[in-house]
């Protein structure tokens, strides 16, 4: 099987996008990704988006960024997890032999638009067969995901001290990002001391809602090898859903159970062998039921092992999100896998900033979690490899 | 001690599939679905059942009594409480926590069933038992 590497990625440095139009910044976003490679825009052959992308499909922005040359498409959504799931979606079409060179976006710029991401109470839309039961509960992402980590403290006795263990990584890891939207170190008591949202969640639990976006490209090794970038090989990918299950609630784990399985699997590795994580950070719980999930500790054991500083790089045995993650670099149109995928690749490469760098970088993950946590999502995980 | 605020739920959408459940609603009943291939109850209840997909489903009447599995209260200025209720009979609905102390709803607390009106049906809720 002809493997993939991901050539390209680009994280749009904007947190606020006033002034363009989300077309622009997908353009943009592929721009910046394509320069990294090394690559033009007659070199991609296959392009994949998510619901954030303007139109039906893909098809606007592939007209819109005028990519001719277009023999694959893939517009599967999952909410945020979408673009880790397009990773792989990616690799096996190249490894089917029917694309090159990939293309994936994302981009949105809810805080331009003043959206209320977290605890607004918004519709799913008309004939979704769910919505009549849960719209007049007054759901919001806030309290939807709120509710697992309630059951999450009920079941294994997390605490919010735990919980805020999580966004004091992140923010040591934000300080050095000079595009992240909040920089400032934070503690502990900060965390559980910021004003309530949801119980138990605090504000500080809680990922920053900001414009921008990013965008990959995903090779084949021929391509990857006349490139004068690092290479980075896609080792191993899985996706997976979960819901409701028709009335058999289980807030205590997600489907990255299944995704993480089936992407350590296809890689021949384990969580031990992981050095870097990216892991989908809407909330401080989101953070710890996907570290028990993929493996990386047992279940109901995320509360203590993200403690004490256990994901900050070069102190924990976990570095995590090191550019600040969705709790305090970036969140661009409230999608937070893209920068998921777009981290791990910097740290795989060695290009994170050096005050977080792993210093052995051979094995890297990128998890991530799209609609809710709490109802029904999808979640992606990536393996990548430094070669 | 944080009341919740009297909060006039959304119109639920009724169609075809969920008009049962929101014709007992108005009954002052709560169904859940059978599906009578396997003899499994499901939630929401729908003419289709989730264990194999065949139209072989009957609507049977809660007793409304439960357990509250999870919640949350959302805060601001009109407080209230999202939860995961788990039905005596089995399933799991969404619902919310009324005519209570916010700050004293709790996992593992039992409830039991309370109509909410809305400009539509009214809305299953809970209040403690």
């Amino acid at each position: 099987m002809s493997p993939a590497y991901i050539v390209g990625a680009f994280e749009h440095p904007t947190r606020k996008a006033d002034t363009k139009s989300i077309a622009q910044l997908h353009a943009e976003v592929a721009f910046g990704a394509l320069q990294d490679a090394g690559l033009s825009v007659d070199d991609i052959d296959g392009y994949l988006c998510a619901g954030d992308a303007p139109g039906m499909g893909g098809l606007s922005m592939a007209e819109y960024m005028n990519l001719r040359n277009l023999r694959y498409i893939d517009s599967t959504d999952t909410g945020g997890s979408s673009y880790v799931i397009h990773v792989g979606h990616a690799a096996d079409m190249i490894a089917q032999g029917k694309c090159d060179v990939c293309l994936i976006t994302l981009a949105g710029r809810p805080r331009a638009e003043g959206m209320q991401t977290g605890t607004a109470v918004r519709s799913a839309g008309s004939g979704v067969p769910d919505e009549p039961f849960e719209l007049p509960m007054g759901r919001t992402i806030a309290t939807m995901h709120a509710m697992v980590a309630q059951r999450h403290m009920y079941q294994y006795g997390t605490t919010s001290e735990q919980l805020a263990w999580v966004k004091v990584a992140a923010s040591h890891h934000a300080q050095h990002n000079e595009n992240a939207m909040l920089r400032k170190v934070v503690t502990v008591e900060d965390v559980v001391n910021s004003p309530m949202i949801a119980d138990p969640l605090h504000r500080l639990d809680c990922c920053v809602i900001s414009d921008g976006g990013g965008a990959l490209i995903v090779a084949r090794e021929e391509v990857a090898r006349k490139l004068k970038r690092p290479l980075v090989k896609v080792r191993g990918y899985g996706e997976a859903v979960k819901h409701q299950m028709a009335g058999a609630v289980d807030l205590t784990y997600s489907a990255s159970v299944k995704s993480g399985k089936t992407a350590f699997s296809m890689a021949g590795c384990k969580p031990s062998d992981i050095k870097y994580a990216s892991i989908y950070d809407s909330f401080t719980i989101s953070v710890i039921v996907q570290l028990e999930d993929l493996g990386f500790c047992e279940k109901g054991q995320g509360g203590k092992f993200v403690s004490d500083g256990n994901l900050i790089s070069g102190v924990g045995k976990l570095p995590f999100n090191t550019d600040g993650g969705g709790l305090c670099n970036n969140h661009p149109s409230n999608r937070g896998g893209m920068t998921k995928v777009i981290e791990a690749v910097r740290q795989a490469r060695g290009e994170a900033h050096p005050a977080v760098q792993v210093p052995n970088h051979d094995l890297v993950l990128a998890n991530g979690k799209g609609g809710s946590l709490c109802t029904r999502h999808g979640c992606g995980t990536v393996i990548l490899e430094a070669v | 001690m944080t009341p919740d605020f009297d909060r006039m739920p959304a119109t639920p959408n009724e169609d075809p599939d969920n008009k049962p459940f929101f014709d007992a609603a108005r009954a002052g009943k709560l169904i859940i679905g059978k599906c009578l291939d396997t003899d499994k109850l499901f939630f929401p209840p729908r003419h289709v059942s989730p264990y194999t997909l065949s139209n072989n489903v009957a609507f049977v009447e809660s007793k409304g009594e439960g357990e509250i599995y999870s919640f949350s209260v959302q805060r601001g200025k009109e407080p209230y409480c999202l939860a995961y209720v788990t039905l005596s009979e089995g399933p799991t609905m969404m619902t919310n926590i009324i005519n209570t102390d916010l700050d004293a709803v709790r996992a593992g607390q039992k409830v039991k069933l309370v109509f909410k009106p809305s400009e539509g049906a009214p809305v299953p809720m809970f209040t403690p038992a």
